[in-house]
């Protein structure tokens, strides 16, 4: 059984993020980490290789050349391989000029399950897969609250806004998971180390056959146009609580005769 | 423009979301058509015209009963390379965002999402898409067509113009891959449980609350304030609280007059449930919980603490 977990970087949460004004791209230049929402997928392939007894977990991140120790991050946490897609040709791709390339790194571990996260703490993106999947030519399960391995075949519970429904399909599949599958694991001492002698392995664009027209800027077919301010919900009152925040609570409320 | 705007069904009925955004699109003006594909939905296809539809698709095939995403991708794909559709709109949902990011894939076209309006610039759409949690509002555009746009739900509501649809049904040919993914079971209609949309009060818990047995802090909390208790995806799926109390984008959407939000970090997809809420106060100990960035009161500090001395403080007001 080999597992695909598709990662990617995002700013630390803790880090004021911010749009840079003069290429309305995400400024990339702070503290970063792992998606906290791929941490799921990435969980998942290691509960579903533990239970199996074998198989392989290769993480596969398509990111600037920065973005290589949280994808060391990943192999801390279990995943046996790394593949890192990285060119200065793929600044700038939007969902379907980034959903190009993965598919050509997937494509070249032809892996049994493709797993994702939920969507990308950064951009709230959370469609990736599907686009992922409909390049790959396999079948797609998305919002997965339990993802179950039988012979030749995965059945996923999913959740949509009317409940659950359960999908059965045959592999090799891509399914994206939630945030609430599973409780990821930190990475152990014997982990990081570890992570230093697995293989790691970077690729160009056109390691993985795309150039020019298909990705980055050329392949992308959206744009940013211009930054505004939201709609202000005014000032917010911020309590750091000393014992004392549930009379703060009441009285901001009695103020507004909500209580 | 010729513009599609993909329709969603769900038990005999057109999801609320996707006829809002078939309203926006008639409103934009230009030719507005509308597909409808599943299993036994011709008969829907009348009221898309109530909604500004000039033109209803009707893929009608045993073999879309299932609420699957990718032969919904093909039986768009067809009819946009068929019929030339500049633009295609979706309104948000698991199974729509699922076939918008399919169908720009299969079409090399460009996809913006998470929408919170879309408006015509001298003629050019443009999107507007809020980023970093809603911190920045950002314009959005495409270069190319056909432009693929997925609203956030909830964003704009369905308006009857009156008009009557042409109907015109289309063969569904489905790729071998689309077909593979098979439903085993399908989520019935709303189980029975207390309603929270109705609530003027809701008292919300996530991971936070640490187990299960928590809730109980918030029921009582909920009981002074004369509210309702409201639940996140995280602790539904697992198990802790009923499915027909979540609010999120796979869940409910409540506008109480006040939110209280308990160990709930307030990722997107909660937030979109309850955005609308008119005072949101969110207890959590991470100080840089996402759901502080758009409550009212943002408290920082330990909820096991804060709201049981919170319940005495109302009941004591009575």
């Amino acid at each position: 059984m080999k597992l695909a977990v598709c990662v990617k970087e995002v700013p630390e949460a803790s880090a004021r993020t911010r749009i840079d004004p003069g290429t309305l791209r995400l400024d990339r230049s702070g503290a970063a980490a792992l998606n906290p929402f791929d941490a799921h997928a990435l969980e998942e392939a290691l509960q579903i290789k533990e239970g199996s007894g074998e198989g392989e977990v290769v993480a596969i991140m398509v990111a600037p050349a920065r973005a290589a120790d949280s994808l060391r991050k990943a192999l801390a946490i279990g995943a046996d391989r790394a593949v890192h897609v990285s060119d200065d040709a793929l600044a700038g791709s939007d969902l379907v000029a980034t959903a190009r390339v993965l598919a050509r790194a997937v494509e070249r571990e032809a892996p049994d399950l493709v797993l994702l996260g939920q969507q990308g703490a950064d951009s709230d993106g959370a469609v990736l897969w599907s686009a992922l999947a409909d390049l790959l030519r396999l079948p797609v399960v998305s919002q997965a609250a339990s993802v179950e391995l039988g012979d030749g075949k995965v059945t996923v519970k999913r959740q949509t806004e009317y409940g659950y429904d359960v999908i059965e399909t045959p592999l090799p599949a891509v399914v994206a998971v939630s945030d609430a599958i599973n409780e990821p694991r930190y990475p152990s001492l014997k982990g990081i180390m570890g992570a230093k002698k697995k293989p790691f392995e970077t690729l160009a664009a056109s390691d993985v056959g795309l150039a020019g027209e298909e990705i980055g800027e050329p392949g992308s077919r959206t744009e940013v146009l211009a930054l505004g301010d939201p709609p202000s919900r005014g000032e917010g009152l911020r309590i750091e609580d000393d014992g004392s925040a549930a009379e703060k609570i009441v009285d901001y409320l009695a103020e507004r005769k909500l209580i | 423009m010729p513009t599609l705007v993909f329709l969603e069904d769900h038990e005999g009925e057109l999801v609320k979301g996707s006829l809002g955004v078939l309203s926006k699109a008639a409103q934009l003006g230009g030719d507005v058509a509308a597909v409808v594909a599943g299993s036994g939905v011709k008969e829907l296809a009348p009221e898309a015209g109530r909604y500004g539809a000039a033109k209803v698709y009707v893929a009608d095939d045993p073999a879309l009963a299932a609420p699957l995403s990718q032969p919904r991708v093909d039986v768009l794909a067809g009819l946009v390379r068929a019929e030339g559709f500049d633009t295609v709109l979706f309104g948000s949902s698991v199974l729509s965002a699922d076939v918008a990011a399919g169908l720009a894939a299969r079409l090399g076209a460009g996809l913006n999402w998470d929408l919170v309006d879309l408006e015509l610039r001298d003629g050019t759409l443009v999107g507007k898409r809020p980023a970093l949690q809603d911190s920045v509002y950002v314009d959005v555009g495409w270069r190319g067509e056909p432009r693929l746009a997925l609203v956030r739900s909830g964003t704009f509501e369905p308006v009857e113009s009156g008009g009557e649809a042409a109907v015109e049904e289309v063969a569904v040919e489905l790729e071998e891959f689309s077909t593979r993914a098979v439903m085993l079971e399908r989520a019935h209609a709303e189980s029975e449980g207390p309603s929270i949309e109705e609530a003027d009060v809701i008292v919300a818990g996530g991971r936070g609350l640490g187990e299960p047995a928590k809730f109980a802090l918030l029921e009582e909390l909920a009981q002074a304030l004369g509210g309702a208790v409201a639940a996140t995806r995280a602790v539904v799926d697992a198990g802790w609280y009923p499915y027909a109390t979540q609010v999120g984008q796979t869940g409910k959407t409540v506008a109480p007059k006040l939110y209280v939000a308990c160990g709930i970090s307030g990722a997107i997809q909660h937030k979109v449930g309850m955005q609308a809420s008119g005072t949101i106060v969110a207890i959590n100990k991470d100080p840089n919980a996402p759901i502080f960035e758009y409550a009212d009161v943002s408290v920082v500090g330990d909820l096991h603490q804060i709201v049981p001395k919170l319940t005495e403080l109302v009941k004591a007001r009575g």
